[in-house]
């Protein structure tokens, strides 16, 4: 009786988890069918039908032209400030791990302690009172609003410190400076050389977080043509008529777009971090664990 | 992005098993190191730490408090508006249907996956862990084709709800449970990856010998397994939590979508205090409003360090 029952669970299990593997992947299959389709065929066609490749075509193209290459503009715009904040960032957190890790100074455990909360702590939390802060410094609608946001980043000081505290050898370090290095130059011919991974995973982290992010940038920019890509498909789902039809009366000078080329949209603002998540996927596990596994 | 990074957690576990923050304070080679490089090395951090995590709380804190209506009247004024407490329950509702959900279940897949084989069980960590790369706007977007009858693949699910179109769907009523789903879809794969992580911590010899003393995979997983990632859980759980409460982007986008139901501007407090900020001008009622989200996401931040023990000493 015992072998029966057995199956009976794993079968189950089974039936659970392919439910599930619907649930999660189901959508991200529709999402990248979708734009090979008219709105039309969307509605009468298998969800997992495929189209043609000329529509497809030709909703790219609607999507990219669309109210004058605002696409464009906006996944510019998210490149700049992506870029802009991760390269801050990275220049701020690799060496702050670094004097965390490795140099003694007061106020290091102060220093730490307040970097896991503000880590732990949601970054949402502070996006309101940076919004009345670059208000008050008159810094509201300039790319700085967002770089420097995007580039205070205590996740990646707490990675780089957990690094260059587990894998760096002290007695290393030590040999440098009785051979006569500065502390400059033991951080840059010794540790930094050694630190590539790192650089890597903090720099990778951060951009994710900065070209994911949607509530900082809505409250920090007012014109579309300063909407990073994120806050720009909020503006395309206004364009979309299935759902914002009362938008589109008769003779209205609105560009219609439709869901297939509001699905094309996401692909596009998802591609940078999709293919990074494909394709790092095992150094992206394995940052992630970090030190996990070593004892 | 509301769910929070679930990369932020194997690194507690990294120095959780390291051991103390304060290891560095024994006599080490560093010891004859200068005492002055440490501060020019962290130099620009602090910088960006002191603007851009400190004084903007400062700033918000002056705010509230220096209402000319007195001190502390913008907290009244916050807590007397009519919209405050309702959206307060929003999110407690939202939080309470996604807690509790994703608890369950990303415990139960991430055991159900321990038991398969190592391959197969990583290519479905891989697929419930993809949707993590659609962050923000372009999940929720995702989710209106999903909740769309006339378009989502899900449309018979839909119809066994009596829902014939988008707006059945985006009721009113079924907004928390649709800001659920959608947390749950991008965040929980991240969760199962690290649950997982922490399973394989288990020494092997522990297993072994409870199959030999006969447990089955099922009293193992109840008994064992469950017990040993049980602080994982706790902390996926408060994590999520702090994450909950600041919910923005999903009714944000949602509400854009407005099809003549609409999604209220101030559903959550987040929004409501960026409602009041842009549409009145008040920004002293909005600082207000922030200041009691920070307090709750600091405090659960400050307990989680100090009391948790989670990125302590063994």
């Amino acid at each position: 009786m015992a072998l029966p029952r057995r199956h009976a669970i794993q079968v189950v299990a089974l039936v659970i988890l392919l439910f599930f593997t619907a649930f999660f992947f189901v959508p991200m299959i529709w999402l990248f069918l979708a734009p090979t389709k008219t709105d039309g065929q969307l509605l009468t066609q298998s969800p997992f039908a495929f189209g043609s490749f000329h529509t497809l075509a030709q909703t790219f193209h609607r999507v990219v032209t669309y109210s004058g290459h605002s696409v464009l503009t906006w996944l510019k715009n998210s490149a700049i400030y992506s870029f802009g904040g991760t390269a801050l960032a990275v220049v701020a957190a690799i060496p702050a791990g670094y004097g965390l890790a490795l140099t003694q100074f007061i106020g290091r455990r102060l220093l730490l302690s307040i970097t896991l909360v503000v880590m732990i702590m949601p970054a949402t939390a502070l996006v309101l009172p940076l919004f009345l802060e670059i208000n008050k410094l008159g810094l509201y609608g300039t790319i700085w609003s967002l770089i420097l946001p995007f580039g205070f980043f205590p996740f990646g000081v707490y990675l780089a410190y957990i690094y260059f505290s587990s894998t760096i050898p002290r007695d290393l370090l030590a040999a440098a400076r009785i051979d006569g290095a500065g502390e400059w130059a033991v951080f840059r011919y010794i540790a930094l050389p050694l630190a590539r991974p790192i650089v890597s995973l903090v720099g990778f982290f951060a951009f994710v977080a900065s070209w994911n992010n949607f509530f900082l940038p809505f409250v920090m920019t007012y014109d579309s043509s300063q909407y990073p890509l994120q806050v720009g498909l909020q503006q395309l789902i206004g364009s979309t008529a299935s759902f914002n039809p009362a938008n589109f009366s008769a003779g209205s000078s609105i560009v219609v777009l439709h869901r297939p080329d509001l699905a094309m949209a996401v692909i596009v603002a998802i591609a940078p971090v999709l293919i990074v998540f494909l394709f790092a996927q095992r150094a992206l596990v394995s940052g992630m664990l970090a030190g996990a596994t070593k004892e | 992005m509301t769910v929070p990074s679930a990369a932020a957690v194997p690194d507690g576990r990294a120095s959780a098993r390291r051991g103390n923050w304060a290891a560095g304070k024994r006599e080490h080679p560093l010891a004859g190191s200068s005492r002055t490089a440490g501060y020019f090395f962290v130099a620009i951090y602090v910088a960006l730490l002191a603007l851009l995590g400190i004084a903007p709380v400062v700033y918000a804190i002056y705010l509230a408090l220096s209402n000319s209506g007195g001190f502390g009247s913008s907290f009244v004024n916050a807590f007397n508006d009519y919209r405050f407490l309702p959206a307060f329950e929003h999110i407690l509702e939202f939080m309470g249907l996604w807690l509790v959900s994703q608890t369950i279940l990303v415990v139960g897949l991430t055991l159900m996956l321990h038991n398969l084989a190592q391959r197969v069980g990583a290519v479905f960590r891989f697929l419930f862990y993809i949707p993590g790369a659609l962050a923000g706007a372009a999940s929720v977007i995702v989710w209106l084709f999903m909740l769309d009858p006339s378009a989502s693949p899900f449309a018979f699910v839909l119809h066994w709800f009596g829902y014939a179109q988008f707006n059945n769907t985006i009721a009113p009523g079924n907004l928390p449970a649709i800001f659920a789903i959608m947390a749950f879809w991008t965040g929980a794969g991240g969760w199962i990856v690290v649950m997982y992580g922490a399973l394989n911590n288990i020494p092997h010899e522990l297993l072994e010998s409870a199959q030999i003393d006969g447990a089955n995979a099922f009293k193992t997983a109840l008994f064992i397994k469950l017990p040993l990632i049980r602080k994982w859980v706790v902390y996926m759980l408060v994590l999520s939590f702090a994450g909950g409460t600041q919910l923005f982007v999903e009714p944000t986008v949602l509400g854009s979508a407005a099809l003549g139901v609409g999604v209220s501007k101030y559903w959550s407090p987040n929004q409501l205090a960026w409602f009041v900020a842009s549409q009145y001008d008040n920004f002293n009622e909005a600082a207000a409003i922030s200041v009691v989200l920070l307090v709750l996401g600091l405090a659960i931040a400050a307990v989680l360090v100090w009391r948790g023990r989670l990125f302590e000493a063994e």
